[in-house]
């Protein structure tokens, strides 16, 4: 395989275990004015993300940074192209991120109230934005041929990329809720369930509708296996979810976010970013790339080193298995 | 005012804050560290209550570490594409090993930290701390290495069909000298803003609190801090000596600027201040020590140590006409501020370690008050330091290869720019403001009780249980 196909898989990877395991913590953090009834309650859904939410950020930074190492045309286009999006994302993630470590440093309701604040926007608007971004690449956007952005704001807010950032948000709060349920004892366990069943209901309506919109625009046999595959992981994830099998439906959602993301780097592929002016201005895989040399030594340290981050991060789950309840939380 | 004004701005006030938090992270994640070895070892639980103290201070300080950091690392491509095009090949490789070497490892390791009071054994327990400092060191290492191209570019061709820069020798990357010698400064600089911090959170209870059951535990951090800051300060001043010469090999303006240096002398005095016109070409009165800048630049205090005339002369011959002149009070002043707060720091620590001398507890409440500022100096120090070696390569970007006007985004309108300026500024003041009030009452309240803590290697499995920590 080309080392560019590699990276382009590796990219793929790495933003699949973000969205995986952020798109949890963004659900966790929009919920959290929705299941959390009182202060006991919503530091019970703090705490369910508490130990990892950090880690799972990094897969944000790994991925960006491989895609600045390996693609940096991509990387450069598209971070000074989706200029304000992006820089809506960083400031919920900064808001979002200081919220999760000050909320319980001081007593009062006021300032729990700011920060729970804090979370719910930071949580809601990359969950949001993420799916307006990567619907745009797969829609393609208007690069003249130095495959510069030539386009403004109002090209990225089009119909199909409103429904992108939807089903984003859509799925990461099924995702939440479903982690909630599979994290918790008691009221809020019961009340997540529940919850997921109904958020899955019209999360898998609009992402039959994305998916099946995306094929139309650009498709690949991959792509359709994969979107029928994530059709398949979402409604099984709910099934289970309807008789509480909470780690079943956990397996579900993550499984469908997976395969959503392939389904769009599937489709995308060998293009990266393509132009919707002239052919020329397409980023592909190929002339977004690094150099051969760059690639080989960042494909061994990704060798190296992914199954280690891997092997650590997994150990942190272990470490934290347990539910918790309001029970767990200590009253300083 | 253009988007290369306002996106020059963006970097430097981005950069200056987010290396605000940086240095903290650095040290203190080693300190504590030490601190829960300490109680590991010897059992005295007045090591414990330390490290639970500290942490916290470290806690707060790291969120904003991290959520500063993200903004570092999407700016390059946001702001500065042409840049990143450029260097991509070359420059994003240290950054993403850094996310996936060594950031994963300290922001795992340190949610475990931070949660893992009661889920893992004692001696797991304090390996993940250290883990997480080992992180956060190796991770200044990369990004370092990264910033060291940019100073001093190796290990890369000019690809003349595109017009880039792309690795040919990724070792030479990672040793090139100026990261060699860049890193043991930064890290002994990172230790300073510690110690001192350290210092300064332990004299202010020696002082105010002193008849306080834990009066030994405050009395030990802070002589502990003192001789962190004393022998990083050591270390700065000679890592800094050893930088100096290398800088002055690779990039003779800047250290030309850091003097305001006209016309190349042998031997050169360093002048410790001096009072002129505002760029420096002229002088009403100077404090001069004589064959200082020639040592500092050669290690020969006879050497001779170019002038900003003949370098601009030398470049405007070998790249075209242009300035490649810094702007020399920025660079003059900043260089010696870097010295003085640095040497402040120091200073302060030898009287703290003084006043504790054999037992004896200080009261004055001088003392107090130097102590309390003393955190702010090393930081300046640190800030300073950046703002002299960054503002000190201007106009270039890449040194000899790039110049800054060409690496911004071209796509990127004024407008654009300013809005994420303005973002950026307002929230991170309002960020700032909460964080040093969250660390002034932390500090002020003391190392906790450890009466509600339960054992951690009590390993019965008790459902019910709170949990030791939680948000």
């Amino acid at each position: 395989m080309e080392l560019t196909t590699v990276w382009f898989l590796l990219v793929a990877v790495l933003f699949t275990g973000y969205f995986i395991l952020e798109g949890f913590d963004f659900g966790v953090g929009m919920l959290l004015p929705v299941l959390g009834r009182d202060d006991r309650e919503r530091r019970v859904l703090i705490n369910t993300i508490g130990p990892v939410w950090d880690g799972n950020e990094v897969w944000l930074i790994t991925a960006g940074g491989a895609m600045f190492a390996a693609f940096p045309e991509w990387y450069a286009t598209l971070f000074s192209g989706f200029y304000l999006p992006l820089l809506l994302i960083l400031l919920a993630l900064i808001i979002r991120g200081v919220a999760f470590e000050y909320r319980h440093k001081r007593p009062e309701a006021s300032w729990k109230r700011r920060w729970d604040t804090a979370i719910f926007v930071g949580s809601l608007v990359p969950a949001v934005l993420w799916g307006v971004a990567f619907a745009n690449i797969l829609r393609g956007v208007p690069l003249d041929a130095e495959h510069e952005y030539v386009g403004g704001l109002i090209d990225l807010l089009n119909p199909y990329s409103l429904l992108g950032g939807a089903t984003t948000a859509a799925l990461f709060l099924t995702h939440g809720a479903v982690f909630i349920a599979l994290k918790t004892v008691g009221d809020v366990r019961e009340r997540a369930g529940a919850l997921a069943v109904r958020l899955g209901v019209v999360t898998a309506v609009l992402a039959v509708a994305f998916l099946s919109w995306t094929l139309t625009i650009r498709s690949s046999t991959a792509a359709v296996v994969f979107a029928v595959g994530a059709a398949l992981a979402l409604l099984g994830g709910l099934a289970a979810a309807r008789v509480r099998r909470e780690g079943w439906a956990f397996a579900g959602t993550a499984v469908a976010i997976a395969l959503a993301v392939a389904t769009l780097f599937a489709a995308l592929f060998p293009n990266v970013m393509p132009s919707t002016l002239d052919a020329a201005g397409t980023l592909t895989a190929t002339n977004a790339a690094s150099t051969p040399y760059t690639l080989k030594i960042m494909t061994w340290v990704a060798v190296v080193f992914t199954p280690i981050v891997l092997a650590y991060q997994g150990w942190t789950y272990w470490v934290f298995r347990k539910r918790i309840g309001v029970a767990h939380i200590p009253h300083h | 005012m253009d988007a290369l004004d306002v996106a020059r701005w963006q970097f430097g006030v981005t950069t200056v804050y987010h290396f605000l938090f940086v240095p903290l992270t650095i040290g203190l994640s080693v300190l504590v560290a030490i601190l829960q070895t300490l109680w590991h070892r010897t059992g005295n639980e007045r090591y414990l209550k330390l490290t639970k103290f500290y942490g916290k201070l470290f806690l707060i300080n790291f969120a904003m570490g991290v959520v500063t950091g993200i903004v570092q690392e999407f700016q390059f491509g946001m702001n500065w594409s042409d840049y990143s095009r450029f260097v991509g090949d070359i420059f994003g490789a240290p950054l993403a090993i850094e996310a996936l070497v060594a950031f994963f490892l300290e922001s795992t390791f340190i949610g475990l930290w931070i949660f893992g009071w009661d889920r893992l054994t004692k001696r797991l327990h304090l390996a993940t701390i250290w883990a997480a400092a080992i992180g956060t060191n190796l991770s200044a290492y990369f990004i370092l290495a990264a910033n060291s191209f940019m100073q001093n570019p190796v290990g890369y061709r000019l690809n003349p069909e595109t017009g880039r820069a792309e690795l040919t020798d990724f070792l030479a990357v990672l040793t090139n000298k100026v990261a060699l010698v860049t890193f043991p400064h930064t890290l002994a600089g990172a230790f300073l803003v510690a110690g001192s911090l350290v210092v300064a959170v332990g004299l202010y209870h020696v002082i105010r609190n002193r008849d306080s059951a834990d009066s030994s535990a405050y009395r030990f951090a802070t002589k502990f801090g003192s001789w962190v800051v004393l022998v990083s300060s050591a270390l700065v001043l000679i890592t800094g000596d050893i930088q100096g010469k290398i800088m002055t090999q690779v990039q003779p303006m800047k250290m030309a600027a850091a003097e305001g240096l006209y016309t190349t002398e042998s031997p050169a005095s360093f002048s410790v201040l001096t009072i002129g016109s505002l760029d420096g070409s002229r002088e009403v009165f100077a404090l001069k020590i004589p064959y200082l800048l020639s040592y500092l630049g050669t290690g020969d205090p006879n050497g001779t140590v170019h002038g900003i005339d003949d370098l601009q002369a030398q470049y405007a011959s070998q790249y075209g006409a242009g300035s490649y002149t810094p702007i020399i009070p920025v660079t003059y002043w900043s260089f010696r501020f870097m010295i003085a707060f640095g040497l402040a720091a120091a200073a302060i620590a030898l009287l703290v370690l003084w006043t504790h001398r054999k037992g004896r507890t200080p009261t004055s409440k001088w003392l107090l008050r130097a102590g309390l500022i003393m955190p702010l100096l090393p930081l300046a120090a640190n800030s300073f330091g950046w703002i002299f070696t960054e503002m000190g390569r201007q106009p270039w970007i890449v040194f000899g290869e790039m110049l800054t006007r060409d690496g911004v985004s071209r796509t990127v309108s004024l407008t654009e720019v300013l809005t994420s300026f303005t973002a950026f500024t307002l929230i991170y003041a309002i960020l700032a403001v909460i964080e040093v009030k969250l660390l002034l009452r932390y500090a002020k309240s003391g190392v906790p009780d450890l009466t509600d803590l339960t054992d951690p290697t009590d390993d019965s499995d008790d459902a019910e249980r709170p949990l030791a920590f939680a948000y």
